[in-house]
């Protein structure tokens, strides 16, 4: 019967799992620039279309490094 | 003339029209950006954005005090050997093309390992090799590609300010106990003397206990503490009922769960700290890359050029600054101290110092103030006095900077909450009375259940919520305001001052009108090309207002620093400039801004040239003409009091050639009188009478840049709305009324309950949030509805 010891054991702990999850991102400094990070992720890795003629492959390779 | 803006940043390009790539550009400084940026395959800057670029500022030596090593670990966050780190403020990022370019600066020098951007805050944190680029070379860097970082003495002194995350953790804890408690409490709402419930109930109240414990000794902490030092210096303020309230919930449930009585409030508890504390949340988000606590701190550069004997130089903090130092001052920079020019023409602009529209020549051995500008060349000044004494640094110790005009005033919640205290407190006690004479083991409980049920949450929470909204619908449209507080006290403003020049003016656009024997087609040639050769601001502002004409070579051509220029082709000779130079008379003391013509030595005329006033401003002061007594406080001289006479409503008082001391009394005069003053400044000359009044707004073209201490700061495009803002302020005001009329409802509902001593803990955890909730949403929605009259 003592199955529910065990369950409220369970549910506080992940609950405080949780907890320190979100007390270690405001430490890391996660809420303290709520906008930057939103913009920022959508711009990663842009390939620019940037020379039109594909006959110059240096440039290619260039562009993916 | 084409209609063409510039490719990099979006200027129009009426000055000249440089084409490259087959794209326009304004000047060769933001042609020279985006070379950079093509030859670094950088061009999706241009893709990102239209034209978001900054053009860059181009002045050598400028940041030559960043060598200083000592000046540099002041700045540097972390170094060591092969790695530094420094978080630059820099002013002009403003998009998201702004943000790309400056993560991936990088790719521009490979001394920089990374850097990340703080969009709210205008900064970049910047870590790089100290061998491959130092300091000085990477703010040399930012500042070709436009990003010109902004490093002031308040940088060198500044304690570096921490991110204050109290309340997020806070928040956290009460929001984390608030969800927990409210599962293990749900049971019990419906279900009493159900066999399982009944064998762990106490299990469950225990673990309700525990988690509450956090919430009233952290999270409510800061009520307790406000609560204890309000009474302490004899002042009922809101937060006396809010810490009653939780102290008493607290302390009840303990004793309910101890002897069996019940299950206690916690849930009802927790919700309170947390919901309390999200309305300060909501409030204290404020513009964090705004700045209203400047002083001339952080108008001040952090270092300047000494000169040793032996014509060397050396860069010394602006604080180390001797009496007898001798000092170079580079064109546009900053005089620091009060000093003796030795050396050079100085063309100084006083305008942010003491609102003095024209730029004042001085002929060495004359003196100077701290705080002008050097328009032209560079000069060398010898010190007569520290930084901390100069005449400007002075007006800082006028007791207005310490804010004791301003810390004394009570927000509305505050002086509702006297009244509703010792209300709830009668209320509790004549019912706690009535109940001991009828039933005494009801008293103690009907005593603790008014003070829980009547725990003023939901008015707690009408100020925050609406103001705080009102602060982010005004930031939208450019009005940024330092605090809720003083949107309050801004709804009692019943008189205006304003500044003019910077505030009634803009410097962004000149009016330039001519007066003398009208010049020939030859003599305007000569003029626009002789002009064209100067970088002098005024040249370049007639410049532009000048018809084109061909470009043609000129025979000759000399510029005489701080007093004009002198200009030939073939026999066609033309001098511009000052009065002195051009005619050999002074100019007379009422003279505006003026350039004088003569063509081969007889005299022509001249160019007026006045700081136009900002559209709709004449109609801005009708307006408020009605409302508000108005007065004009100008640094300036009298040359414009007619042209402001037309402007202003009649009889309104214009007071010319005040000093920022003089400001500042005058609206300390006004407060003796009992008026609720609100000044309208822009620079430094204001900086006292800002602080002084109850109000002051600073109006800035750019609220990245300067601005000095103020409780807000308008956008100078937005400068025309003002009076709509004052008056959806008021606005605001009666909303916080109707939504305390509407939590007292729910109070009085709560207090049938309490009184007839039937509160039931489901009950109270409905009516708490539920009151909150309707609060919440009456403000928001009522704040949004009067915010939509402003323009977009």
């Amino acid at each position: 019967m003592s199955v529910i010891y065990l369950l409220l054991a369970i549910s506080i702990l992940i609950a405080l799992v949780f907890f320190a999850a979100f007390v270690f991102s405001v430490r890391k400094g996660q809420y303290d620039d709520s906008y930057t990070p939103s913009v920022r992720m959508l711009f990663e890795d842009e390939l620019l279309p940037r020379d039109p003629e594909p006959e110059n492959p240096d440039h290619q390779q260039n562009n993916t490094n | 003339m084409e209609d063409t803006s510039c490719f990099h940043c979006g200027a129009p390009c009426d000055l000249e029209e440089i084409r490259y790539d087959g794209k326009p550009f304004c000047c060769n400084g933001c042609k020279t950006v985006y070379q950079i940026f093509q030859d670094n395959d950088l061009d999706y800057y241009y893709q990102l954005e239209g034209a978001p670029g900054n053009s860059p500022a181009s002045e050598k030596g400028r940041y030559d005090f960043l060598d200083d090593p000592l000046i540099a670990e002041r700045l540097l966050e972390f170094q060591d050997a092969s790695h530094h780190i420094v978080v630059l403020s820099i002013p002009q990022i403003h998009c998201s093309s702004c943000i790309w370019i400056l993560e991936n600066l990088h790719r521009l020098n490979p001394g920089v390992y990374s850097s990340q951007v703080d969009f709210p805050k205008r900064e970049a944190r910047i870590h790089f090799d100290p061998e491959k680029i130092s300091l000085k070379d990477l703010a040399g860097l930012l500042s070709a590609i436009g990003y010109e970082p902004s490093i002031t003495l308040e940088d060198y002194s500044g304690t570096k300010k921490k991110a204050d995350r109290k309340l997020i953790y806070q928040l956290g804890v009460a929001g984390f106990a608030f969800g927990n408690i409210m599962f293990l409490s749900f049971p019990e709402y419906f279900e009493t003397g159900e066999f399982w419930l009944e064998q762990y109930k106490g299990l469950f109240r225990w673990i309700m206990f525990s988690f509450s414990v956090p919430v009233v000794v952290y999270s409510g902490s800061g009520y307790l503490v406000s609560a204890y030092k309000g009474l302490r210096s004899g002042l009922l303020n809101i937060d006396v009922p809010i810490a009653l309230g939780i102290l008493v919930l607290f302390l009840r449930s303990t004793a309910e769960i101890v002897f069996d009585l019940g299950q206690g409030f916690f849930d009802s508890l927790s919700g309170l700290v947390f919901f309390l504390l999200l309305g300060k949340f909501f409030q204290q988000r404020t513009y964090s890359y705004l700045s209203f606590e400047r002083d001339y701190k952080s108008y001040f550069p952090i270092a300047v050029t000494r000169l040793l004997d032996g014509g060397r130089e050396e860069n010394i903090p602006v604080y180390e600054v001797q009496k007898g130092d001798r000092l170079l001052i580079r064109n546009g920079s900053l005089v620091p101290a009060d000093s003796i020019l030795l050396r050079g023409a100085g063309e100084i602009d006083y305008s942010f110092v003491t609102g003095e529209a024209r730029p004042v020549s001085k002929q060495s051995g004359e003196r100077l103030y701290a705080g002008g500008k050097q328009l032209q060349g560079a000069i060398e000044i010898e010190v007569l006095k520290p930084v901390s004494q100069s005449y400007l640094t002075e007006l800082w110790s006028d007791a207005a900077f310490s804010k004791s005009s301003k810390t004394g005033f009570r927000t509305l919640t505050d002086r509702i909450g006297k009244r509703f205290t010792l209300a709830v407190l009668a209320i509790a006690f004549t019912a706690a009375a009535f109940w001991l004479w009828k039933d005494a083991s009801m008293s103690l409980n009907v005593l603790t259940a008014v003070l829980i049920i009547a725990c003023p949450c939901a008015i707690a929470l009408a100020a925050p919520f609406t103001l705080g909204n009102l602060l982010r619908i005004f930031g939208k449209r450019g009005f940024y305001v330092k605090d809720t507080e003083s949107l309050e006290r801004m709804a009692l403003v019943d008189t205006a001052i304003f500044d003019k020049t910077g505030t009634l003016t803009t410097s962004r656009k000149n009016s330039i009108r001519y007066t003398g024997i009208e010049l020939t087609e030859q003599e305007s040639e000569v003029l626009k090309n002789t002009l064209r050769a100067s970088g002098h601001p005024l040249s370049q502002a007639l410049y532009r207002q000048l018809a084109p004409y061909n470009i043609v070579p000129l025979d000759d051509f000399e510029e005489h620093l701080g007093q004009g220029l002198e200009g030939r082709v073939a026999d066609q000779q033309i001098r511009v400039g000052s009065s002195r130079f051009v005619r050999g008379e002074d100019p007379s003391a009422e003279e505006g801004t003026e350039v004088h013509i003569s063509a081969n030595n007889a005299y022509r005329g001249r160019f007026i040239i006045q700081n136009s006033y900002r559209e709709g401003a004449g109609r801005l002061l009708e307006r408020m003409g009605h409302d508000y007594s108005l007065a004009v406080l100008s640094g300036d001289n009298e040359s414009e009091r007619a042209f402001l006479g037309e402007l202003l409503p009649p009889l309104t008082p214009m007071y010319f050639n005040q000093k920022p001391v003089q400001k500042l009394e005058f609206i300390r005069e006004l407060q003796r009188q009992g008026r609720n003053v609100l000044m309208v400044g822009d620079g430094l000359n204001d900086a006292g009478a800002l602080a002084q009044s109850q109000v002051g707004i600073a109006v800035s073209e750019d609220a990245g840049l300067f601005t000095p201490a103020c409780d807000a700061i308008l956008d100078g495009r937005r400068f025309s709305e003002l009076d709509a803002f004052l008056k959806i302020t008021r606005k605001g005001m009666k909303i916080i009324y109707l939504s305390f009329a509407l939590s007292l409802l729910y109070n009085l509902a709560g207090l049938y309950f309490a009184v007839t001593g039937e509160l039931e803990p489901v009950i109270a955890a409905i009516l708490m949030p539920l009151s909150s909730i309707s609060i919440v949403s009456f403000t928001t929605a009522a704040t949004n509805w009067i915010g939509r009259t402003l323009k977009k």
